[in-house]
């Protein structure tokens, strides 16, 4: 008990409400008893976890049934089999269940189906987790990280540059390497982060305009003859050597990059961080109430500058196991910025809490590995996916709202506060 | 007579926490970084302009057009000494900061240093060579509509306390509205009013989940951008690729104003112009009568304040604040179809491209104001036109550099480099609190 423990002064407001003890730490089974005792306290965790659980997945659900309406509501030919509803309504059923069925079928098949699909499903869940991570640690600081975008742009960039500009021995080229997207993406972080706590600028507008600037310094990076490869007048910059690509690993007939490694291991970092360390409990603190923590004689501005430091890093991070990672290896124009946004989905449904970061993180790479397979086969747009995601988000950000859907009885307090508002 | 009055006192609102600026004029700090950073500007001017530009070199500003029935002489200045003189004056005015010698319009001083330097930076990239300034003007009221319109809806829905940071979602989706419904119907004017339908629809969206549901206002806002980019984008390619013709609405033509439009400069620039631009004024004049000397804006005002006080009263907080977001919305979804209906004539995948979030910035650098955002929203389209201008100019600046500088305007202003502004008291609180 010497360092802040969970349970005292701290489950912040930033911290979502009912998930309880839910995926991290906590102070259960205070050594009470044993037995009788024991089994009671297993219950109350699976019965805290389970509730915990519930509202994703009801999320998840609703979000999933509203995607299939979209779907069936945009598909000309479905929507011909409607038109004629009252003289032929099993056949309209038929259609969109058709549809529906198929595209979600594919959805999952290319996403979990084989071995082969689920290594890829690993591998797009890996920059998810790690971006997931950047926008949780700052939403703990009261921050919301709408700059990871920017950040893997700019981690990429450098972890990029660092790839094909240097010729080294790969167990000094990759770490190097990796090195350099985290530096790149944690200077671009810092300079919301020192915005906010110097002048009290609000990161959400900063860090997106820092986004629009990211994508400039990228393009502006291709242009120049140090990136370009050789022969080529298009935005494309040389591939990554291979001594600086993430090692391909083999488990059975699933492949996936070492970059999944590294985001578990980031995961365990940001929850040791927050959940076990005396800056972890300062910068929960600022983000639960600044006003309460400069009162205590901690230093909100830069508690608000390392948190968007450290954001600023696993955003770089989820950038360079894309550009060390994902085949290809070649900086493109506004390389990957989506999944930064899809990080704050993951953040968002994750709670905030690295393990549901990571949990959300691999259904979000479910999505993304399966999107392109049902585009090829089923003519639904991978865009689909982004309606889902942002339903998810919804969901989960409106926690009242599902709880009203489905007529389950409020549990605590419903408003729950991520972020600072203008004039703080 | 006055002992049974109780003075009005700081303390009158004790569950608000203390304000942590006082309001009187600047800090010296403050004061000697804009000195230091007009200072810079000056010998930008005097290095870059002045002594960048060869002696001999003219630049010609013309201000009117050859069609124009009352013609302006063009002016033209010698871009060398132009450089040098307005360099230097920009010198003076941030050694007289430094000196102390301004103290209370400190922001007046860098606004005239600001526009010196815009000034001296056009004659630069014009030397030996036209620039219309006339067609600079007009680009940017052009380009300042949206913006303007945008930081509008926000401070509609911002005076009432919601925090509108689903503008840019807004525009978006009202874009989309528009060119389908306006090329489905075959008339334009169909597509402005579904395109603020759809505005006034998002905007009860954000309400509910802001009023009723208490989501975090921030990210209830940004859950309706990404929706709204997510649903566009899938319906543009399901829907708007397969069936081009739905994409086609056609646009807006320029009318004049008879007898005004016959003014020398300013009949160009301001009486003949698209529908979007008239509306403009009318509605940042409508408003700032409506919110400052009507009972309904002091109703929406007092709400966004200090809700309680106002339910005490006997103002229904809520509904005001649902019709406020509403009306927002409506707003919003007007500064929509501008992009598809007078700026493209079709639309395209976020073809908004972080407008909505520019716009908010002017609302925030126009402190709540109408006439204040309509400034801001100006300066904006002000940056956007003159990147351009200078893009086409080939002057030695990287085209991606002259892209990025209305983002970096926009950081400089929330930053707060441009005076720090106080939002409505209640701004992004849910009522009644927790």
């Amino acid at each position: 008990m010497s360092t802040a423990t969970t349970d005292a002064p701290a489950q912040p407001p930033a911290e979502p409400p009912d998930d309880g003890s839910g995926g991290g730490g906590g102070g259960g089974g205070e050594g009470s008893g044993r037995g009788a005792a024991f089994g009671a306290a297993l219950w109350s965790r699976l019965r805290a976890l389970a509730n915990a659980l519930l509202l994703p997945a009801l999320a998840l659900f609703t979000a999933l049934v509203i995607g299939a309406l979209v779907m069936i509501f945009t598909d000309p030919n479905t929507l011909n089999q409607w038109s004629s509803f009252f003289a032929d309504p099993v056949g309209a059923l038929k259609a969109s269940w058709d549809l529906v069925s198929d595209a979600y079928g594919a959805l999952f098949h290319y996403s979990l189906g084989t071995p082969e699909f689920f290594g890829r499903t690993l591998t797009e869940a890996t920059p998810l987790a790690l971006g997931g991570l950047s926008v949780a640690l700052a939403f703990r600081a009261g921050l919301f990280n709408i700059g990871a975008a920017g950040q893997l742009v700019i981690g990429a960039t450098c972890a990029g540059y660092v790839g094909f500009a240097f010729d080294l021995p790969a167990p000094i080229h990759l770490p190097l390497a990796v090195l350099a997207g985290f530096a790149g993406g944690a200077a671009w972080g810092s300079i919301a982060g020192v915005l906010k706590a110097r002048t009290g600028a609000h990161e959400v507008i900063t860090t997106i305009m820092l986004n629009y600037i990211s994508y400039r310094v990228l393009d502006y990076a291709l242009r120049s003859q140090r990136f370009r490869p050789p022969g080529r007048a298009d935005l494309i910059s040389r591939p990554v050597h291979d001594s600086a690509r993430l090692p391909i690993i083999d488990v059975g007939d699933v492949r996936f990059h070492a970059g999944l490694f590294l985001a578990i291991a980031a995961a365990v970092a940001v929850w040791w961080l927050l959940e076990r360390s005396t800056v972890g409990f300062r910068m929960r603190t600022v983000g639960a109430n600044p006003f309460a923590a400069r009162y205590a004689g901690m230093s909100v501005g830069a508690m608000y500058i390392l948190a968007m430091v450290l954001a600023g890093g696993l955003a770089g991070l989820m950038g360079t196991v894309n550009i060390t990672g994902r085949p290809s290896f070649t900086l493109t124009s506004g390389y990957y910025a989506f999944l930064g946004f899809d990080a704050i989905a993951v953040a968002l449904l994750g709670r905030a809490n690295p393990a549901g970061v990571l949990g959300a993180a691999f259904l979000f790479g479910v999505l993304r590995a399966g999107s392109t397979g049902m585009q090829a086969n089923t003519d639904t747009p991978v865009d689909i996916i982004v309606v889902i995601q942002a339903l998810i988000i919804l969901f989960v950000a409106a926690p009242a709202l599902v709880r009203q859907i489905y007529r389950i009885k409020a549990g605590r307090a419903t408003g729950q506060s991520f972020t600072t508002n203008w004039g703080l | 007579m006055a002992t049974t009055l109780t003075p009005p006192s700081p303390a009158a609102e004790p569950e608000e926490p203390p304000a942590p600026e006082v309001r009187t004029g600047l800090s010296d700090a403050r004061r000697v970084g804009i000195g230091v950073f007009v200072l810079l500007l000056g010998v930008v001017s005097i290095v870059s302009f002045g002594l960048g530009s060869a002696s001999g070199l003219d630049s010609r500003l013309v201000l009117s057009r050859a069609a124009d029935a009352v013609q302006v002489p063009d002016i033209v200045l010698p871009a060398r000494v132009t450089g040098l003189v307005l360099g230097a004056a920009i010198l003076f005015l941030g050694a007289a900061l430094l000196a102390g010698l301004v103290r209370h319009r400190v922001y007046l001083v860098l606004g005239i240093a600001l526009g010196l330097f815009a000034v001296a930076l056009l004659t630069w990239a014009a030397r030996g060579a036209d620039t219309s300034v006339i067609g600079l003007l007009d680009g940017t009221l052009f380009r300042a509509t949206p913006l303007a319109f945008g930081a509008l809806a926000g401070l509609l829905c911002e005076r009432s306390g919601v925090i509108n940071i689903a503008i840019e979602g807004m525009l978006l989706t009202s874009a989309f509205v528009s060119a389908l419904t306006a090329s489905a119907s075959g008339n334009i004017f169909v597509g402005l009013v579904a395109g603020m339908a759809s505005g006034a629809i998002l905007g009860l969206f954000l309400g509910a989940l802001s009023i009723r549901y208490r989501v975090d206002q921030i990210i209830g806002g940004t859950v309706i951008n990404i929706f709204a980019l997510g649903l566009t984008s899938y319906l543009g390619a399901r829907v708007l690729s397969t069936y081009p013709d739905l994409n086609n609405p056609g646009s807006f033509r320029a009318f004049g104003i008879p007898g005004l439009e016959r003014l020398p400069v300013l009949g160009e620039l301001l009486f003949r112009n698209t529908i979007y631009v008239y509306l403009m004024f009318i509605l940042v004049f409508g408003l700032w009568w409506a919110l400052f000397r009507t009972r309904w804006g002091l109703r929406v005002r007092s709400v966004g304040e200090h809700p309680r006080a106002a339910d005490t009263v006997g103002i229904n907080v809520l509904r005001t604040r649902y019709r406020s977001v509403m009306l927002g919305g409506v707003v919003a979804g007007l500064g929509g179809t501008w992009f598809t209906l007078e700026a493209t004539g079709e639309f395209n995948e976020n073809m908004t491209a972080g407008k909505g979030y520019i716009a908010l910035a002017a609302l925030i650098f126009g402190r709540w104001h109408p006439v204040g955002a309509l400034i801001a929203a100006l300066v904006f389209g002000f940056t956007e036109e003159l990147q351009t201008r200078l893009a086409v100019l080939n002057t030695p600046i990287p085209s991606d550099f002259l892209l990025m500088t209305p983002y970096v305007v926009t950081i400089i202003v929330v930053a707060g480099l441009v005076g720090r502004s106080r939002p409505p008291a209640a701004d992004g609180q849910p009522y009644p609190p927790d």
